[in-house]
């Protein structure tokens, strides 16, 4: 079985978000950028099935020189072979082109990909990629097991889970579940070395126009102080009167 | 034209299609146009005309009972092309998000998810919507003849708007790719009031010491008919199932009223009960970070508090019933 997984190259959980050029551009100074980690449950479930199925898996990212190093830290945890399409990552539809176009040529039977990325939150890719290249689709995808071509998953639905059955080739959105964040693995001392002369390609991207186009972004309006209660009643009586919401 | 999928459950629709139409109405009457629904088995289309549908497209089919993205993106797609739409609204639901993207790929339309208000403008088409897990928002312009919008959870709320639904029944051709992801089980508890649906969440974190003391945030839950929710470590550690854990790498959480009790606010935590309206924090410590992210809070020992509350709160929904 061939796998790719889809790494999302993202500012850590506790960036402080900030924009310039005018609000048109997130300000990547002192941002620490990490793997997306709905992608990193993917690539640890990939990893279960490179060693007790002797699948091959390689990573891939869209994107700017800037985040390899993050497609390497993919590498010392395990993957086999890493490919950057060397393209700023636009919107959500170009992504997907950029990605089908290199399952189709690589002939993947399984690409893992996070349900979400946790920078632009479109939840696009995934999905937009089946579509692109005819494959079956699972998203919020919480347990995955594979048997020859017949795949069953378990996903995530509002208010409890579903199991279904497919075939391969599939595209899943993972998330949480795939595999327990027990199970995430720290890359060690070995691990980073092997990176090091693991193969990692850059291809150059195939024409696509993007469909979207962010012309500028927003922070919330600054939020007024906490209203601090001594007793129930008062808070009952503002939660009522005040804010209405009950 | 604007088509609106409304979403069903056994032959009812779900508070979220109703917002789901009042929302396309605002979007149809910046753009002079009108609103039609899709509805899958779904229920009395009387009740979407109340909420600005001038049409329904009502499709019954054995073969749809169970949701499945593929078919269900596909009728959506074939009801669009019927009617010319140029803008198709979906919500944030689980299946909404599920098929969106199939949908948008079909129709060769720019999709944009998580959409916080009516367009800032139709021409060009632009929206607001939420990134960075409801740190930050962007306007996006969508540069497309079609459209596909995710409409935010609790993002636009109930208009209602009477107008006289005309309904249709419509049978999208359906082909056997649709049908290449079945559902083999279902595994819900329909008695419990969902986190994506919840008007009113209580949630508890590791302040609650052990799972022996979810008693006492159960019995608020069901005072209020709120649904119960946990921070990460409380479902790391087994005192809660998974599903039940919000923030950044849970569930977002998008109610009128968010309860934290027990809960120090940490960003991650923060991150995705954000786009809640009223958040309530009840802490033993008044330095914790939650109180900054508050609209009110209470200083104090949640084994006091939270039973005190639930009595009064009994004894308040009782005089206000
Ligand atoms: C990559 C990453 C992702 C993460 N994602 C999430 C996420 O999605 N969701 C999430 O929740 N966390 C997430 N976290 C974890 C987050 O950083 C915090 O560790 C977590 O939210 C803390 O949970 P807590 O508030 O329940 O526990 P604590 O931080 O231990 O806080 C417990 C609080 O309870 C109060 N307390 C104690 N006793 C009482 C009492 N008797 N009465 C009232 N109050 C009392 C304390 O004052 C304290 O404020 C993530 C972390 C990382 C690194």
């Amino acid at each position: 079985m061939k796998i790719l997984v889809c790494i999302s190259h993202v500012p850590d959980t506790t960036s402080k978000i900030n924009f310039t050029e005018g609000d048109t551009k997130f300000d990547t100074n002192g941002v620490q950028f990490v793997i997306n980690p709905n992608d990193e449950f993917g690539l640890t479930r990939a990893m279960w099935f490179k060693e007790k199925q002797g699948a091959s898996v390689d990573v891939i990212n869209v994107g700017g020189p800037e985040t390899e190093p993050t497609l390497r830290k993919a590498l010392a945890i395990g993957a086999d072979a890493a490919i950057r399409v060397n393209t700023p990552a636009t919107d959500g539809y170009s992504v997907a082109k950029q990605l089908a176009s290199v399952v189709k040529d690589g002939a993947y039977d399984l690409v893992i990909a996070g349900r979400e990325s946790i920078d632009y939150n479109g939840g696009m890719v995934p999905g937009m990629l089946a579509k692109l290249t005819d494959a079956n689709f699972v998203n919020t995808c919480i347990n995955l097991e594979i048997e020859g071509d017949n795949v069953t998953a378990i996903r995530e639905i509002d208010g409890g889970k579903e199991t279904v059955s497919t075939k391969l080739p599939l595209v899943v959105g993972g998330q949480k579940g795939l595999v327990e964040e027990s199970d995430l693995r720290i890359p060690n001392m070995r691990g980073i070395m092997q990176a090091r002369s693991k193969p990692l390609t850059v291809k150059e991207p195939v024409a696509v126009s993007p469909e979207t186009t962010t012309a500028s972004f927003e922070k919330p309006a600054p939020k007024g102080a906490v209203k601090l209660v001594d007793n129930v009643d008062e808070l009952i009586d503002l939660l009522h009167n005040e804010a209405k919401v009950i | 034209m604007v088509l609106v999928y409304t979403e069903s459950e056994e032959g009812t629709f779900k508070k979220i299609a109703h917002e789901a139409v009042s929302y396309a109405k605002g979007i149809a009457d910046m753009m002079g146009t009108s609103v039609t629904a899709v509805s899958v088995n779904g229920g009395n289309s009387e009740e979407l005309g109340k909420f600005g549908a001038s049409k329904v497209l009502e499709i019954s089919n054995d073969k749809l009972s169970k949701f499945n993205a593929d078919a269900y993106a596909d009728v959506v797609a074939q009801a669009a092309k019927k009617e010319g739409a140029s803008v198709i609204v979906l919500t944030s639901s689980a299946n909404s998000k599920f098929m969106a993207p199939l949908v948008a790929v079909n129709l060769e339309a720019g999709y944009v998810a998580n959409v916080t208000e009516l367009p800032t403008n139709t021409s060009p088409f632009q929206v607001k919507h939420s990134v960075f897990t409801n740190k930050a928002f962007a306007i996006t312009e969508i540069t497309t003849d079609t459209k596909v919008i995710g409409l935010g959870k609790n993002a636009y709320g109930l208009k209602e708007n009477e107008t006289t639904a005309t309904t249709e029944a419509f049978s999208p051709e359906l082909a056997s790719e649709d049908f290449s992801v079945n559902v083999v089980s279902v595994d819900k508890a329909t008695d419990k009031v969902t986190i994506a649906d919840a008007e009113v969440v209580v949630s508890g974190g590791r302040g609650l010491k052990g799972p022996e003391n979810w008693g006492m945030i159960e019995e608020l839950a069901e005072t209020l008919g709120a649904a119960t929710a946990c921070s990460k470590p409380v479902s790391d550690m087994g005192w809660r199932p998974h599903s039940e854990h919000v923030g950044q790498t849970g569930k977002p959480v998008a109610s009128n009223l968010y309860i934290a009790i027990g809960i120090s606010g940490a960003i991650q935590h923060l991150a995705g009960i954000n786009s809640s309206k009223v958040k309530v924090v009840i802490n033993n410590d008044p330095e914790a970070p939650f109180f900054k992210a508050a609209d009110y809070g209470i200083v104090g020992d949640a084994f006091e508090v939270v039973p005190q509350l639930n009595e009064k709160l009994k004894a308040f929904k009782a005089q206000n019933a």
